[in-house]
């Protein structure tokens, strides 16, 4: 057994080493010495813990087989997820952390004894605020990240759904949130406690309904931001200064991703959060648009454009993601470089349905990172381009964002794509991107539309080459 | 006067946030996704509290309410320590530079 004050030292350790693992994120060079600090971390953390508690009673024997399970789990679906799929993972791995930290905070309320928290009914108040806090925090993220899991997993639909009196409904819970906390301290009745995570689980699934599937991007670095907070809180519980540092790390990480994303729509975070989006613009668009001529063409037709460019600039969405067709587009590409085309790829921030879902997808497909390129990288470039093609994107580059002060998504950074000699768009149909609105791009004199499925069109066009 | 641990423990937990502020901004956008991952796999570092739990018992009620609530939640944030730790090795395996002799 080491004493109370070497295993704080260690803690500390391992919270250090779990800032390495996010500093190593700067580059994909160092980022895999980045991953080994965090399992390193982890390793000191969890060794510590048994130390610290010595006695190595048969109860040891059950957390060993406790953390065997979880373990093969967890690798089993590491090592099958496939790479498009990441979202929905990741949502799921969120929950998986608010729900172990419920756990915690009701183990630590039955049993305050083990974690030095006084007694059953009688837990000291700082404690009991903070557990309260760890609880509601990680109820709220286990629901929200359900809810965003069945949207991406397609098993609920991705629209949002709104009913009238839903946001003062959430107010209300939320206050009584507080209200319930507050008479959870003052009475150390376990009943306000279950009552508190009742409508925390309530409050985490209304948040979540009303936000769009497209929104995905900011909802999942928002329950990563909580799914923090929820760690810190416990961390403040168990007066622990790993728990406490990472928390605070995970808390700011993912708070940062959701300001990200939300710039990259232009859009405030409490538009986001208030939901609806998608659809109520809907109606307003569908107006003259299927009169408009549009050029499509075949896969031909877009091989003989690309042979005859020298430079091609690829634009990856979320129907890419879909179609699975990053394998297919990196043999197309391989066919362009070896007829000495150059080819770059323009990365919107929202593209896809997490930050930085579209760089993974391409690096799967083995498509070197130092040919993929962020919006401010490469948005000057389409001028000099010849062509541009368009993958299952939409919105991004929807120049309606430049010069219509009307449209839903006036102001938000877009790809501009209009400025390329000639514009390849691979979609299948002609129908709006998720915020319902008419890309102007469609019909535009150098537009090619390319209607098919993006694997099959990919493939066929390589084939042409 | 004494000052309370307590006001020690939020200046970690302050100064921490700044940490994650200025380490996270320096984060490459590309890595944004493994970045989630591995965010994901550290805060299950709340298995120590889990552990402590699952362990709380004595040797004649290895499993009593809150006991059980600590196993289940041992499970649970191995699932996602495992899961995610390997699941962003996989992902940063795949990014690789442009080779020259290719």
């Amino acid at each position: 057994m080491i004493s109370a004050n070497l295993a704080a030292v260690f803690y500390l350790i391992s919270g250090v080493l779990f800032i390495l693992a996010l500093r190593g994120l700067s580059s994909p060079e160092t980022s895999r010495q980045g991953n080994f600090f965090g399992i390193l971390g982890m390793v000191i953390a969890i060794t510590v813990t048994f130390l610290s508690i010595g006695s190595f009673s048969s109860g040891f024997f059950y957390v060993l087989i406790f953390l065997l399970i979880g373990g093969l789990i967890g690798a089993f679906i590491a090592y099958k997820i496939p790479m498009t799929a990441m979202p929905e993972l990741v949502a799921g791995f969120h929950s998986l952390v608010g729900l172990a930290a419920v756990f915690v905070a009701i183990a630590a309320f039955l049993n305050p004894e083990a974690f030095n928290l006084g007694s059953l009914g009688d837990i000291k108040l700082g404690s009991l605020i903070e557990m309260s806090i760890g609880a509601a925090v990680g109820a709220i993220t286990f629901s929200g990240s359900v809810i965003a899991f069945l949207k991406l997993q397609g098993i609920m639909s991705g629209s949002p759904i709104t009913f009238k009196g839903q946001h003062p409904l959430n107010a209300l819970i939320l206050i009584s949130i507080v209200v319930v906390t507050y008479l959870l301290c003052s009475t150390q009745s376990s009943n306000f406690f279950w009552i508190l995570l009742a409508i925390s689980f309530l409050i985490g699934f209304l948040l979540i309904i009303p936000i769009g599937g497209a929104d995905m991007p900011v909802v999942i670095s928002m329950l990563n931001s909580y799914s923090g907070w929820a760690a810190a809180g416990i961390g403040f519980t168990l007066e622990n200064t790993a728990l406490i540092i990472t928390g605070a790390l995970v808390g700011s990480s993912g708070a940062i991703l959701s300001y990200i994303m939300c710039k990259g729509m232009n859009r405030s975070f409490f538009n986001v959060i208030l939901g609806g989006f998608g659809a109520t613009e809907q109606s307003s668009s569908t107006g003259s648009k299927e009169q408009k001529p549009v050029k499509s063409g075949n896969a031909e037709d877009a091989a003989f454009l690309m042979k005859n460019a020298s430079s091609v600039i690829i634009v990856p969405g979320y129907g890419m993601a879909v179609a699975q067709a990053q394998h297919a587009l990196r043999e197309m590409v391989d066919t362009l470089k070896k007829n000495d085309i150059k080819v770059s790829y323009a990365i919107h921030p929202v593209a896809g349905r997490m930050p930085g879902h579209m760089n993974v997808l391409l690096a799967e497909a083995n498509v070197a990172y130092d040919e993929v390129f962020e919006l401010e990288e490469i948005n000057n470039d389409f001028a000099n381009a010849d062509v541009a093609f368009v993958i299952g994107a939409n919105d991004v580059t929807n120049p309606a964002a430049k010069n219509d002060p009307q449209s839903p998504i006036y102001g938000m950074p877009v790809l501009d794509v209009e400025k390329c000699k000639s514009v390849l768009f691979v979609k299948r149909s002609l129908s709006p991107g998720y915020a319902g609105i008419d890309n102007s791009l469609f019909y535009k004199e150098n537009t090619l539309m390319l209607f098919a499925d993006a694997k099959k069109m990919t493939e066929e066009i390589t084939k042409n080459l | 006067m004494e000052i309370d641990p307590f006001i020690f423990r939020l200046s970690i937990f302050i100064l921490s946030i700044f940490i994650g502020y200025f380490v996270v901004w320096s984060v490459t956008p590309s890595l944004h996704t493994p970045l989630m991952s591995v965010t994901n796999a550290i805060s299950s570092v709340i298995i120590v509290g889990a552990i402590i739990a699952g362990l709380a018992g004595n040797s004649q009620t290895i499993f009593n309410i809150s006991s059980i609530f600590g196993f289940l939640a041992i499970s649970l944030a191995a699932i996602n320590i495992f899961g995610g730790f390997l699941v962003t090795q996989r992902m940063l395996a795949m990014y690789k530079k442009k080779k020259k002799n290719k």
